[in-house]
C-alpha cells in the first residue's frame, strides 16, 4: 500500500500504543497486578528511546506529509519519554498512597506520551490539532486524577476550561491560515505566503489575527504569561508527579510544535513574531520571578517558576532566526529544564510522602532529616537559577548567547533583563535552601524515602550534574538535531 | 450564489458570542457550551473555505469532521470532570469553585 513503507519510522510511536494498551489490558485482566504494571510502563518507554536512538539521523515523511520524522522530532521524543520513564518512577509509592485505581494511571502517561511523540513530528494543521487535544485531553483527565481529592478535581476542571477555549481559539486561526493559503501543510502554506500569485493578495491583514489565534494555543500549553493562569492551580491540585509531568512534557512538545510552525510555515514573517515574542518573553519571566517571590505552596512556588522558565526559553526562539544558535540553546535548556525542574519536583513528592505537606515552612530543618534530600534540592535550585557548574548554566549561557549574537541593542537588553530575572529568582530558591539549612525543624525525625523515589532523585540530580561538567555530548546532540529543521525552512 | 464573506461573518459573529459566553457564564456547563459553539463556528469557516477555495481537495471537510469528533470527545471529558466536582462541592458555579486562590 501507498504511504506505507516508511512505517518502521513510526516503531517509537507503535511501541508506545502497544504497551499502554497492554498495561490497560493486564490492569482489567489482572486485579493484583497494579504496581507491576508501572514496571511494564518504564520497559515499554525504555524500547522506545531505544527505537528512536536508533532512527536518529534517518529522515523521512508519512501518510501524506501530516507526519515528518526528522532529528529534531525524534530529540523531543527522547525528551518524552524520559520526562514519562522518571515520572512513573516518582509516581510508583506516591499513588499507592492515593488512590486503587493505579493501572489506567500508568496507561494513560504512556498514552499523553503517544501523544507528544506525535505532536512533535507533526506537519500538517489537521495533525497538529489532532495531537494538540490528544495531549490535552489525556492531560485534563490526569490532573483531575484523584476523584476523593476536591483539590485534584478543581485543578482538573480549572484546566480543562481554560484549555478548551484556547483551542478553540487556536482553532479558528487555523481554519483562518487555511482559508488564506489553501492548503493546511505546513510547507505548502509557506509557499503560498512566498509566491505572489496566491489567494494571499487580498486577505494578508487576516495573517497576524490568525497568528495571534494559533499563538494562544501553544501560549496555553507552554504557560506563557496571558495564559499561565492555569498553572498554579494545576500544579497545586494535581497528583505532584502529574505536575511534574505537565511542567516538562507537554511544554517540551509545545515548544517543539511552535518553533515548527513558526519557522517551517511563517519564515516570511519573522519580523512581526520576533517582536512580539520578545515582548511576551520578557514579561513572562519577570512575572513569574515577581509572583514566586510570594508563594508560601512549593508546588505553586515551582509553578511561577516554571513560567519564568518558560519566558528563558522563549528568548531562544526570538533568536532562532537564520543562524541556528537560538533552537541549539532552546533544545540544550529544554534538556537540561527537564532534569532539574523534574528533579525538583521528585524531591517534592519525597517530601510530601513522607510528611504530607507541600508548605515551603516546614521544610525547615530539611539537612537534618534527610540530607540527601536537601543537598539534592540545592543541585535542583542551583541549576534552575542558571549556576554553573549544572545544567541550567548550560542551557542559560547559550540561549543568552543566542540572543546577543542577533547584534541590535533591543537584543542586549533582553539579554540583561534575562540575567537580572535570573538574580531575582536566586532569593526565593535560596528562600527554601536558607530554611533547610539554618532553622530548626518542627520535629526532627528523619524521613523516610521510598527507593523508587531515591532512584529518580539520584538519576535527576547525576544527570543535572553531568550536564554541567561534561556538556559536550549533549552540545553536540542538540547541533546535530538542530540541522534538520534549518533544512526544512525554505530560506 | 452567496459570497464567501457572507459566510465568514457568520462564523466570526457565532465564535464572538461563544467567546463572550465562556468567559462571561459563571456556570460550568454554560461556558462548556460557548465552547461549542466557538467550535462549530470553526466548522463553517473551514466547510465554506473548502468550498470557494479548494473545491478540489477535501481537506476543509476532512478537518470539519475531526473537529466535529474531537469535540464529542472533550465535552465527554469536560461533562466527567463537571460530574466530580459536583460530587463535592455541590455547586458547578465556577466563582465558587474556589479552594485554590486565582
Amino acid at each position: 500500500m501507498p504511504g506505507f513503507e516508511n512505517l518502521p519510522l513510526l516503531s517509537p510511536e507503535i511501541t508506545l500504543t502497544i504497551f499502554a494498551l497492554l498495561v490497560l489490558g493486564l490492569d482489567l485482566a489482572f486485579k493484583r497486578l497494579k504496581d507491576a504494571l508501572a514496571y511494564v510502563a518504564i520497559g515499554g518507554l525504555i524500547l522506545a528511546i531505544m527505537l528512536t536512538a536508533h532512527l536518529f539521523g534517518t529522515q523521512g515523511s508519512l501518510f501524506s506529509g501530516m507526519l515528518v520524522v526528522d532529528s529534531f522530532a525524534l530529540y523531543f521524543k527522547i525528551i518524552a519519554c524520559l520526562t514519562t520513564g522518571l515520572v512513573i518512577l516518582s509516581s510508583i509509592a506516591f499513588m499507592k498512597e492515593k488512590t486503587p485505581y493505579r493501572g489506567e494511571f500508568y496507561g494513560l502517561l504512556l498514552l499523553a506520551t503517544l501523544a507528544i511523540t506525535l505532536l512533535v513530528g507533526a506537519s500538517d494543521l489537521v495533525m497538529i490539532y489532532l495531537s494538540f487535544e490528544f495531549v490535552s485531553l489525556t492531560c485534563y483527565v490526569l490532573v483531575g486524577y484523584l476523584r476523593g481529592d476536591p483539590k485534584s478535581s478543581e485543578a482538573g476542571i480549572k484546566y480543562f476550561l481554560y484549555g478548551a477555549v484556547t483551542s478553540a481559539v487556536m482553532l479558528y486561526g487555523m481554519s483562518l491560515i487555511y482559508g488564506i493559503t489553501g492548503s493546511t501543510q505546513l510547507t505548502v502554506i509557506a509557499d503560498n505566503f512566498l509566491s505572489p500569485s496566491s489567494p494571499v493578495a487580498s486577505t494578508r491583514w487576516l495573517i497576524l489575527p490568525a497568528v495571534l489565534f494559533i499563538l494562544a494555543g501553544f501560549g496555553f500549553k507552554i504557560a506563557l504569561v496571558p495564559f499561565h493562569q492555569w498553572a498554579p492551580d494545576a500544579y497545586e491540585g494535581a497528583p505532584t508527579p502529574i505536575a511534574a509531568f505537565l511542567s516538562v512534557g507537554p511544554k517540551a512538545a509545545g515548544f517543539a510544535v511552535l518553533i515548527r510552525v513558526l519557522l517551517t510555515a511563517l519564515p516570511a514573517y519573522q519580523i512581526d513574531w520576533i517582536a512580539l515574542l520578545s515582548g511576551i518573553s520578557l514579561v513572562s519571566m519577570t512575572f513569574g520571578n515577581l509572583v514566586a517571590i510570594q508563594q508560601t505552596n512549593i508546588k505553586r512556588m515551582l509553578a511561577y517558576s516554571s513560567i519564568a522558565q518558560v519566558g528563558y526559553i522563549l528568548l531562544g526562539v526570538v533568536a532562532a532566526g537564520p543562524g541556528t544558535v537560538g533552537i541549539m540553546g532552546v533544545l540544550l535548556f529544554i534538556l537540561a529544564y527537564l532534569f532539574t525542574n523534574l528533579g525538583a519536583f521528585v524531591a517534592v513528592v519525597a517530601f510530601s510522602y513522607a510528611t504530607g505537606s507541600d508548605e515551603i515552612a516546614d521544610y525547615a530543618g530539611l539537612l537534618r532529616r534527610a540530607p540527601l534530600l536537601a543537598a539534592a534540592l540545592v543541585v535542583f535550585f542551583m541549576s534552575l537559577a542558571g549556576m554553573p557548574p549544572t545544567a541550567g548554566f548550560l542551557g542559560k549561557l547559550f540561549v543568552f548567547g543566542a540572543v546577543i549574537q542577533m547584534g541590535q541593542k533591543v537584543f542586549y537588553f533582553l539579554a540583561v533583563a534575562g540575567v537580572l530575572n535570573s538574580v531575582i529568582s536566586l532569593y526565593y530558591y535560596f528562600n527554601v535552601v536558607r530554611l533547610m539549612f539554618f532553622l530548626p525543624a518542627k520535629d526532627e525525625t528523619s524521613l523516610q524515602i521510598p527507593r523508587s523515589l531515591v532512584v529518580a532523585v539520584a538519576i535527576t540530580m547525576a544527570m543535572t550534574l553531568v550536564m554541567g561538567f561534561y556538556p559536550q555530548p549533549f552540545i553536540d546532540l542538540a547541533t546535530r538535531s538542530v540541522v534538520t529543521v534549518a533544512m526544512l525552512s525554505p530560506q | 450564489m452567496i459570497p464567501l464573506s457572507w459566510y465568514l461573518t457568520v462564523a466570526a459573529i457565532l465564535f464572538s458570542l461563544g467567546l463572550y459566553g465562556a468567559l462571561a457564564r459563571r456556570n460550568a456547563i454554560a461556558i462548556l457550551m460557548g465552547i461549542e459553539l466557538m467550535l462549530n463556528a470553526v466548522n463553517i469557516n473551514l466547510v465554506a473555505f473548502w468550498r470557494y477555495i479548494t473545491p478540489q481537495e477535501f481537506i476543509g471537510q476532512v478537518f470539519a469532521i475531526f473537529v466535529i469528533t474531537v469535540a464529542a470527545a472533550e465535552a465527554a471529558i469536560g461533562l466527567a470532570l463537571i460530574l466530580a466536582i459536583y460530587r463535592h462541592r455541590q455547586t458547578i458555579n465556577v466563582e465558587e469553585i474556589d479552594l485554590m486562590k486565582w
